[in-house]
């Protein structure tokens, strides 16, 4: 890569100028204290130990140790105790609830998600830019905002709440205003990863496909798909993750009723708020279990596309 | 640009795919989000602006927005170091250490927030020893700005890294060979060429944390007045069933956090203009 070349055109400066005795102040080396060499594009060996050293101290603090906490926490009381807070009924239907608001949203938005990309990436057409912008605007909208939102529509004193009602149809404190909540708070995860990758990469192979012959779904199916599938999946790892996750706007529409409305997150909060400190850590280390395979495969997927990357910058051989 | 000149395409699908995205956008986004400015606007001037701006409202607003943009600069300052230690240095473990650094964008906002608490309370991890030299972390505004910084954090830092990465090794050693000093080299040559990111770093975690509600609630303690933040305002008007209360505040955040990502845009705009102004 680029990188290299310019780090080892650094490297070859050091072999012609280092030459024991005075190096004069301002040339590309220095000698530190314990006689090594050192490129003037480095940091004084004790610069770079205090950056080191104060970002793990600040990383520590901020993110590993709440981190080992919550698992610490959570087997505080034995291990007895912190399997029995998952075969607990209300437990079991939260973990319920929390798949199948997964398993809603997240194909919904990623039927959503291939379209707008197939619309804003193939064609042209005025106010794409204002199209794009839209989609990500519930990325600025705040947790508890986006719950407001659903109340406001459909909440008992919303505006369709009481016709709604005049039909027995509730959808907040209820499993379908967790569902609206959440699809809105995913809504761009899928969009915002594949639309860039579609753009960049044109329709010259969907046209070549297209002209010789091949349908649309076909050129879809095997053309396009494939070469976004890893975007693709990103995005539904990120997507996923915050649909099971989702705790301020799930918490204003859902009422937590619980064995009926309540998600893992929400299920955290009510035994937490009740000092059952030692469930609730065991149901967060579950959900900080599904956070940490979130990173992983998400670090697995950022791995495998820049090998593939520098694989096709490798000149055959 | 790369961009596909496809006017009248033969690929099909295009009114398929468009009629879906506007209809799928308009009935999970926009409705919804009208709904809200159509609240607000019937609430009427007077109506607004007592329920926005009451003393209980603006101390939360004060808090809200001083514990972010405290927050907000703890995060720009070793969001740089952290950053910079990842893209320049080699540890142990760094892969692991960087793959970690998005833990608070995967976490469950609630899940972080009883972690920090259990960690910064006055018999936690940590928080007895701030106890013991006198300081109260959690349920307090400090709280806050803990729970903040940790769900900020990756903000800065994945804004900063692939600025820090792209930054020219020729203009450093250059500026060394001018007779630079290190130091001097980072405030005039590497400084500048990071400062749009990390302004706009700065920026995404500001706004992440006005409207962040599930990592605060916990640890703050939540005494009106005091350690109430807008988002649990909103809630609390919400259980009330004073949706014109909890409106005209969500109204004035939602407002806010457009501020600040035209800001982000100006910023971004900004940069662009420059660099073309280079080339």
């Amino acid at each position: 890569m680029v990188d290299g070349t310019e780090v080892s055109g650094g490297r070859m400066s050091v072999t012609v100028q280092s030459l024991p005795g005075a190096i004069p102040k301002g040339s590309l080396v220095e000698t530190n204290l314990a006689g090594r060499l050192r490129l003037a594009t480095d940091e004084r060996s004790w610069v770079k130990a205090l950056l080191i050293t104060s970002t793990l101290v600040f990383l520590t603090l901020v993110l590993f140790v709440p981190l080992a906490a919550i698992f610490a926490e959570a087997l505080r009381k034995g291990v007895a105790v912190y399997f029995a807070s998952f075969t607990d009924a209300h437990a079991l239907s939260a973990i319920r609830l929390t798949l199948l608001v997964a398993i809603i949203c997240v194909p919904l938005n990623l039927v959503f998600g291939l379209a707008a990309s197939w619309a804003i990436a193939k064609f042209q057409f005025p106010g794409k830019s204002m199209l794009i912008t839209l989609i990500d605007l519930p990325f600025a909208v705040s947790p508890v905002i986006s719950g407001l939102i659903f109340v406001l529509l459909f909440g008992l004193r919303g505006w369709l709440g009481p016709w709604l009602d005049s039909y027995h149809i509730q959808i907040i404190f209820a499993v379908p205003g967790v569902i609206l909540a959440t699809l809105f708070v995913t809504f761009p995860f899928v969009a915002r990863e594949v639309i860039p990758l579609m753009q960049e990469q044109g329709s010259d192979e969907e046209l070549a496909a297209v002209s010789l012959g091949a349908s649309g779904w076909q050129t879809f199916w095997r053309v396009t798909l494939p070469n976004v599938k890893w975007a693709l999946l990103y995005g539904v790892i990120l997507c996923n993750a915050r649909a099971m996750g989702e705790f301020g706007a799930v918490n204003v529409v859902s009422g937590h009723v619980r064995g009926k409305t309540n998600t893992l997150p929400l299920h955290v909060e009510i035994l937490y708020n009740e000092y059952n400190f030692a469930a609730a850590f065991a149901v967060a280390s579950l959900l900080a279990l599904l956070a940490l395979i979130t990173l992983a495969l998400k670090s697995a997927v950022e791995w495998r596309v820049r090998r593939e990357f520098e694989q096709a910058l490798e000149p055959p051989t | 640009m790369a961009f596909p000149r496809t006017k009248n395409s033969v690929l099909p699908g295009f009114g398929l795919t468009m009629g879906y995205t506007v209809l799928y956008l308009s009935l999970i986004v926009l409705l919804p989000l009208g709904a809200l400015v159509i609240k607000s606007a019937t609430l009427g001037w007077a109506g607004f602006w007592a329920a926005a701006w009451n003393t209980r409202v603006v101390a939360s607003y004060k808090l809200t927005f001083g514990t972010s943009l405290i927050a907000a600069t703890i995060n720009a300052v070793f969001g740089l170091m952290v950053a910079w230690t990842l893209v320049r240095y080699t540890l142990p473990g760094k892969k692991f250490i960087d793959a970690l650094i998005d833990l608070p964008f995967a976490l469950p906002t609630a899940v972080s927030g009883i972690a920090l608490t259990a960690v910064y309370a006055k018999n936690g991890w940590i928080g007895q020893y701030l106890d013991a030299i006198g300081i109260k972390a959690a349920f307090s505004p400090l709280g806050i700005v803990i729970a903040l910084t940790f769900i900020g954090l990756p903000f800065v830092v994945r804004t900063l890294q692939p600025a820090i990465e792209e930054i020219d090794r020729e203009s450093e050693e250059a500026a060394a060979s001018l007779g630079a000093t290190r130091w001097q080299t980072f405030w005039r040559v590497i400084f500048p060429s990071v400062l749009p990111a990390l302004l706009t770093g700065f920026a995404l975690s500001f706004a992440r944390a006005l409207g962040e509600y599930g990592s605060v609630v916990f640890i703050s303690g939540n005494m009106p007045m005091k350690t109430e933040i807008a988002s649990l305002l909103i809630i609390t008007k919400l259980e009330q069933y004073d949706y014109a209360g909890a409106t005209a505040i969500a109204t004035m955040m939602l407002a806010a956090s457009f501020v600040i990502l035209f800001a982000i845009n100006a910023v971004q705009w900004w940069t662009a203009r420059k660099y073309r102004g280079v080339a």
